[in-house]
């Protein structure tokens, strides 16, 4: 989605700042898994506003449908079962793009605007410049973007970055019966998981917490869990997810050192050329040669 | 020894294998332009040249096979001139006076000197390299069949055997305009007796014995 009303804070492949001077509030989904009860609306509501269709699959025993994120399908609730807290427990997750403060995606990608962050922490992606690399499903520490087999480019949850943008609220959030799902400023969202905190508590559950990952700078979609210790639980939410060592020392350090001594081996050439100067072959020691050769 | 030239030029390279370098050389010019293109933004609009990224990122793997095929060709036919003996331990240790052109200080040269290699071995190691990672990062096609882990490995570990390739193909392209009388072998297939007798003494003894026959 190219929204020019927002502004932007960071643009993939990008080496000189975005323009920075407004200051905008940053923004967060807060999903309360303690209170979804996995109706789905939120994942209809995705398809409905986003003009997105699933295909029709087939049940492979559990209440996930489809199986996983595809290009089509930008958030799923994935369902869990566990025995790991000594009684049975259903835990529900609503899956999709975290839009981390430091996304991994954006690191990746080799395109010039194909990836933006914008001010208001929504990470997105804009199609019209994608290549279709996939260099950031390798950066992603949550396995979120899509390829596309219609059109060779990524999707994934824009966080409704149309609709943010115009003072609304994300369709899932509008959809959602229980308010499991709430948006508003990343400050508020932590105060009201606060709350929401105190209260699981209070009735048993010890390791309640919220879900904002520091490893990528912390995430503006985050999380209530009832056992925040075990985020692994929830259909392997990583526990300490970062942008992977490999993409860090590639995107990181390699880039520019590697650019830069390519270009200076180059200009090394030039400077030997001027200063030793060329190996030349004397050709008239070549027809003294030709006599003695008979 | 062929007639169709003077008697001051002698055969360095066929037709055939002159043919099997510039393929290598061209395909490795546009992998190097379309991959660079895609490593650092400073270079992306080399995919200009391409017909914009999109071509780039979809022509850059198939060049990729064909060069890797070329270049086999090229590894076949002259792995056996390029095996190091104690002369290239030597040459390599004046190095010194290899840049600054005082090649009378050097050991005798055979066919190839010990840069040229090294050059092929450095190729030998990375080519194929960046074949079998450039097979994992291929999408649409292959990357769905391997793990994150080996993904991303094949991503750090192609853009670091391109850079040593790239590094090494410049040195080997500065080496060629540097010592003059060279860029003809690979162009017309000759180079002077005096280029042969000065740059590779060793070789030019051999080839003097065979027009001798």
């Amino acid at each position: 989605m190219t929204l020019q009303s927002l502004d932007i804070l960071q643009r993939s492949a990008t080496t000189t700042p975005s323009p920075q001077q407004r200051q905008t509030l940053e923004v967060a989904k807060l999903i309360d898994v303690t209170k979804c009860i996995g109706c789905k609306a939120c994942q209809a509501a995705c398809q409905e506003w986003n003009d997105l269709r699933e295909e029709v699959g087939i049940n492979e025993g559990s209440y996930t449908n489809p199986h996983d994120l595809t290009a089509n399908s930008w958030t799923l609730m994935r369902f869990a079962e566990t025995e790991a807290n000594g009684t049975l427990e259903w835990l529900i997750r609503k899956d999709g793009c975290m839009h981390c403060a430091d996304p991994g995606c954006l690191k990746a990608c080799p395109s010039p605007g194909a990836i933006i962050q914008y001010s208001n922490g929504i990470v997105d992606f804009h199609e019209e410049n994608c290549i279709g690399c996939g260099y950031c499903i390798a950066g992603c520490p949550f396995d979120i973007p899509r390829l596309s087999k219609k059109d060779a480019k990524v999707y994934k949850c824009t966080l409704c970055s149309d609709r943010v943008a115009v003072g609304l609220e994300p369709a899932c959030i509008k959809a959602c019966p229980t308010q499991a799902l709430v948006f508003g400023s990343k400050a508020d969202m932590i105060e009201h998981a606060e709350e929401r905190i105190a209260d699981l508590k209070e009735r048993g559950f010890q390791n309640a917490g919220l879900y904002d990952p520091a490893g990528v700078g912390g995430t503006h979609v985050m999380y209530v869990l009832h056992h925040a210790d075990q985020p692994e639980l929830y259909n392997d939410l990583p526990k300490d997810p970062e942008i992977s060592p490999t993409v860090g020392l590639w995107k990181g350090l390699f880039k520019p050192l590697a650019t830069a001594a390519l270009f200076f081996t180059g200009l090394a050439g030039f400077f030997h050329y001027v200063t030793v100067g060329p190996n030349e072959t004397e050709e008239e020691e070549s027809e003294k040669d030709e006599e003695k050769t008979p | 020894m062929s007639t169709e030239h003077g008697r001051n030029l002698i055969d360095r390279y066929s037709p055939a294998e002159r043919l099997n370098h510039w393929v290598t050389a061209i395909t490795f010019l546009m992998l190097a332009f379309s991959g660079l293109a895609l490593f650092h933004p400073s270079m992306f609009w080399f995919s200009q040249f391409f017909g914009g990224p999109v071509w780039t990122r979809i022509l850059h793997p198939y060049i990729g096979v064909l060069m890797f095929l070329s270049f086999a060709g090229l590894a076949l036919k002259f792995w056996h001139h390029n095996l190091l003996t104690r002369n290239d331990i030597m040459w390599l240790q004046h190095i010194d006076d290899v840049v600054k052109n005082r090649e009378d200080r050097l050991p005798e040269v055979g066919r190839y000197n010990a840069g040229q290699k090294l050059l092929f071995w450095t190729m030998i190691a990375t080519i194929p390299l960046l074949l079998l990672t450039g097979i994992v990062i291929w999408r649409p096609w292959f990357t769905p069949y391997f793990g994150i882990g080996t993904i991303r490995l094949a991503l750090l570990v192609h853009a670091v055997c391109a850079f040593v390739m790239i590094a090494g193909i410049i040195v080997h392209i500065y080496a060629a305009i540097w010592i003059k009388g060279t860029v003809g072998a690979m162009v017309r297939g000759t180079v002077s007796r005096a280029w042969a007798r000065k740059h590779h003494p060793g070789w030019y003894k051999r080839v003097l014995d065979d027009e001798r026959r």
